[in-house]
């Protein structure tokens, strides 16, 4: 078989409305679509990225309406309505956010794949606590997982992070 | 101004902490297709038949592929092993049989990741279960073969025979018998998964975009197996996940999306892998048996002699194998001085998944094992682990192994000093004694080992003799831009490492410059980028072969920059200086006003050469460096020679407590100190000490790869794999020395393996916790449930016996 016509497989699509970053988008997917499919291929912003695709790893971690949530375990249609904020949303005006600067300061970050997910994670929990103790601060990123920097410097830059925002 | 020693902020973050690094999967190209594969769910099964009728008829699937494609199309992979060990038929698509749970059997393109797997979902496989051979043991027994055209499980057999050890046998004061040891399976599983896009053009050629780490390689195997000359794969890469080795191996996938683009008349096609597939079958860490191990020592305790017998359970398929059955010699002894050694490594294939270099590769292995005798012995006799250890670590340096291999430099005392001092021995000793005292199990263990770094691809003949390899190389290119800009490539593509930051350090102190006027390329393309056959980022090189390729480079340019100024400002080469200036970087004739800057220099040469009047034929700007270590070919019958140039070197200390009620091993305080010689930035060369230290402390009390009997792998999802998490992440008290290696022109060894040290370090420090209670640690994984059992079934007077003199 080679390059004849193939038309996609004919499933029901449902229309969904979704804020994401501030703009919204009125869509229609598939039931089955990961909130992370919309996410990286309907919208391609790609810096939300999926390590498990089962809820353990935390790399695909956005806000929905400030809530940390796993992407790759919620269903498009779910986040009907809802505002959303990824990763791409932390730099204002060409300015990082306190914690990406504070990520690249510290070295939190060696392959950068856990990054996105660990920068929201982080901006939920210093949203929750401007100023976590170690306890917390590992906690709060206990469903991310990095598998190159053995979270120390991740733990760093939050703090530092967290200090950085504090005196703002 | 010195850059090198610097933790400067890293280039590659500004991409990244921004969500815009260039993953594979981030490709999102129109109009690709997407291709799911269909894998065995059966460790051994003969495939009768493939009913792909159902799948081709889906609206929107291209193309199905079975074992029938692959034959048609396709080569079996280069094998690297003798033998019989050659005869292996290993293709991207299992054939007749199918040899480990997880095996792909077909692969289906579509319009959408979606429709592709509904594809798979109805391709029909008639499959015959045959019984699974799941351990080495009874592979090598060679009842249930696992290749039959070979006859034989077994894949490589050889005796590493040094000194005279049967007469220090005769000699020795003390012999302590080890019945069985083995290191568990696990691999470091990068954050990202596998994924690959490919397009086999209309000009015939295939260009991959992947997450290959060791592209060089991949081109050499690849070309064969799609029946194409080298010159005809182009393999990019970009940002990679992480690979810790464990990607080497990912050319099995992209040669089948580069089928299916063939047949689809060269589409597109990508593949994400998703993690179960990567935990069932995109490589494991070797698993290794350690049978019959006994141990020669003196009056006083100094090992003198060692003879054992290894077998390494490769999985299903060498591929890279059986490269490990000599690569475990680079750490013969490890860090001990003792001369007469008897080892006889075989290695077998099993249903398993295929193993893959991961982080400390077959090196880990033997240092593991080397930390448990010592620490087997100490007990034994008495002796308390640090002092066994000062009786016998090597202390003069460079130090020559009994096989050949020498040791840069180093000083282990100091780093075990400096060891306890940080995690404060003192006070937990008493802490220790205390506490068993009350009855509970307290421990303090001590790990030692070496990250041996920048092979000598001599070592492939020791394995097989006919391998056309040794040596070891990296290469470089640097330039000026038109606008004057210098701008490097690597031979590497890094995945995490920062080596776009530690090469522009190197380059700024070189030119005398500020690096961020340096721009070192991201990612790797092997249509442009230079290259030679061992260029990569693994084996823990780059500091070495890397940077003094990056260093050649920068006074080749420097000779030619020189040249041409001397001739622009009619001065001599030696009155010039390098530097910055008004006009950025330049330079200038000592203490005048008198200078070229970059731009002027390049413009010259790229744009206006007719003012040098045909002078300077040779000065383009434009310069290759290919380093290459002072390395000999090994002496293949007495397997004799020097495998790495230099030997970075940590020792750990943990101490832990055992948890009566869940057996758990909680870490109650954790040491770890790093000679990587001179270190490039520190920032980063701690990170990647974290980073091992975390992944071996995982490895070590939470992930493993556990198989069933019949072959089912019970940990193929993250939450039962159960990677180490920021909760269960101890503190790590750091400390460094720094021992400069002579056989590097900066002094830095390779470093970043980290040479598995909290793997031999936990199972110190459970035995010292459960040695009074009559438990030997035979294992490398002492998870909860093995600690539990272990504490239920004291193994001491079976596993270990001590016959003194
Ligand atoms: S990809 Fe969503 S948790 Fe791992
Ligand atoms: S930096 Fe690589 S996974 Fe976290």
């Amino acid at each position: 078989m080679s390059t004849t016509e193939v038309v996609a497989h004919e499933v029901d699509k449902i229309p969904v409305e979704i804020t994401v970053n501030g703009t919204v988008y009125r869509r229609e997917v598939e039931p089955r679509l990961l909130l992370v499919q919309f996410i990286r291929e309907d919208l391609r912003l790609t810096g939300t990225h999926i390590g498990c695709d089962t809820t353990y790893c935390g790399a695909c971690t956005i806000l929905l309406d400030g809530e940390p949530v796993k992407s790759c375990t919620m269903l498009a249609v779910q986040a009907d309505g809802s505002d959303v904020q990824t990763v791409e949303s932390l730099e204002k005006d060409g300015e990082l956010h306190p914690l990406q600067t504070a990520f690249s300061e510290n070295h939190g970050l060696q392959c950068g794949y856990c990054t996105p997910g660990m920068l929201m994670s982080s901006v939920a929990l210093l949203a929750k606590n401007p100023n976590p103790s170690d306890k917390d601060i590992r906690k709060g990123i206990q469903g991310n997982l990095c598998r190159c920097t053995g979270y120390h410097n991740i733990f760093k830059s939050i703090e530092a992070a967290a200090a950085a925002m504090r005196e703002e | 101004m010195s850059w090198v020693g610097k933790s400067l902020r890293r280039k590659e973050d500004d991409r990244l902490v921004r969500g815009h690094g260039l993953f594979t999967d981030d490709e999102l190209g129109e109009g690709m297709l997407h291709l799911y594969i269909l894998r065995s769910p059966y460790a051994h099964a003969r495939i009768n038949s493939i009913d792909t009728s159902a799948a081709e008829a889906l609206p929107g699937v291209a193309c199905v592929l079975t074992g029938k494609d692959v034959l048609e199309h396709c080569d079996p992979y280069m094998q690297l092993g003798p033998g019989p060990t050659a005869e292996i038929l290993d293709y991207s698509l299992a054939r007749d049989k199918a040899l480990y749970q997880g095996e792909p059997v077909a692969a289906v393109a579509a319009e959408t990741p979606q429709l592709a797997m509904d594809a798979g979902q109805l391709i029909d496989v008639d499959y015959d279960m045959l019984d699974a051979v799941m351990d080495v043991e009874t592979a090598l027994e060679n009842e249930i073969l696992v290749h039959d055209n070979i006859g034989t499980n077994q894949t490589w057999n050889g005796v590493y025979e040094y000194g005279d050890v049967d007469q220090a046998f005769a000699d020795a004061a003390h012999v302590v018998k080890i019945d069985r040891l083995h290191f568990h399976r696990y691999s470091s599983t990068p954050l990202e998964n596998n994924a690959c896009v490919a397009e086999w053009t209309r000009h015939g050629e295939v260009e991959f975009l992947c997450n290959n780490n060791f592209a060089g390689f991949a081109k050499q195997l690849l070309a064969p197996g799609l029946r194409l000359p080298i010159e005809k794969i182009r393999v990019r890469t970009f940002d990679v996940g992480g690979a810790f080795g464990n990607k080497i191996w990912n050319y099995v996938y992209m040669a089948l999306c580069a089928l299916a683009s063939k047949k689809t008349g060269g589409r597109r096609v990508k593949w994400s892998e998703i993690r179960t597939e990567h935990l069932l079958a995109s490589g494991h860490g070797n698993e290794r048996t350690y049978l019959d191990t006994e141990v020669a020592l003196d009056g006083d305790g100094v090992i003198t002699a060692i003879r054992s017998r290894h077998l390494d359970d490769c999985g299903a398929y060498t591929r890279y194998e059986p490269l490990g059955c000599v690569i475990f010699s680079q750490v013969l002894a490890a860090t001990y001085k003792l001369r007469n050694i008897r080892i006889e490594m075989t290695q077998a294939v099993t249903n398993k998944c295929p193993v893959v270099p991961n982080r400390g590769y077959s090196r880990m292995q033997q240092l593991w094992f080397m930390e448990r005798v010592v620490d087997i012995c100490a007990h034994e006799l008495g002796i308390p682990a640090d002092e066994m250890r000062l009786k016998n670590y090597i202390t003069d340096f460079p130090y020559e192994t009994p096989n050949g291999c020498v040791y840069d430099s180093g000083d282990y005392p100091k780093m075990l000093d400096m060891a306890k001092e940080l995690v404060e021995w003192d006070k937990w000793v008493a802490y220790r004694d205390e506490a068993r005292a009350a009855g509970r199990h307290v421990g303090i263990g001590i790990g030692t080992t070496l990250d041996s770094g920048t092979n000598n691809f001599g070592q492939a003949q020791i394995m097989n003799p006919y391998l056309p390899f040794s040596g070891n190389a990296e290469a470089c290119i640097i330039r000026l831009d038109f606008d004057g800009a210098v701008v490097v490539t690597l031979g590497t593509g890094p995945s995490g490492q920062g080596h776009e930051t530690s090469a522009s350090q190197v380059v700024a102190d070189e030119l005398n410059i500020d690096p961020a006027m340096v721009t070192v390329r991201s990612g790797f393309d092997t249509n442009w980028n230079t290259f030679v056959g061992h260029s990569g980022s693994y084996a823990s090189q780059f500091a070495v072969t890397g940077l003094s390729a990056v260093h050649g480079a920068c006074q080749k340019l420097k000779a030619e920059m020189r040249q041409l100024a001397a001739f622009m400002l009619e001065a001599s080469e030696e009155d010039l200086v390098l530097g910055v200036g008004d006009e950025g970087p330049e330079l200038r004739v000592k203490g005048t006003d008198k200078f070229v800057n970059y731009w002027a220099m390049s413009n010259i040469v790229n744009n206006n050469n007719a003012v040098l009047q045909g002078e300077l034929p040779d000065v383009t700007l434009n310069v290759r460096h290919v380093y290459r270590p002072p390395f000999k070919v090994p002496d293949v019958e007495k397997k004799f020679g020097n495998l790495t140039l230099t030997y970075a070197a940590q020792l750990h200390i943990a101490v832990v407590e055992i948890d009566p009620a869940t057996s758990r091993v909680e870490i109650k305080a954790y040491a770890a100190v790093d000679d990587c010689g001179t270190v490039i930035n520190p920032q980063i060369a701690h990170g990647q000490v974290h980073g091992a230290t975390v992944h071996g402390i995982g490895a070590a009390i939470m992930e493993s790869f556990d198989y069933d009997e019949t072959g089912n792998l019970l940990t193929s999802t993250f939450s039962d794999y159960c990677p180490i998490t920021s909760v269960n992440t101890p503190d790590i008290a750091y400390g460094n020395i720094e021992t400069p290696s002579p056989f590097s022109y900066n002094g830095a060894k390779g470093m970043g393996e980290g040479g598995g040290a909290p793997v031999h370090t936990m199972s110190a420090a459970v035995q010292d916790a459960l040695h009074g209670a009559g438990v030997i640690v035979t294992d490398s994984f002492t998870s909860p449930p093995r600690v539990f059992d272990m504490i239920r079934n004291p193994n001491r007077e079976t596993a270990v016996s001590v016959d003194s003199r």
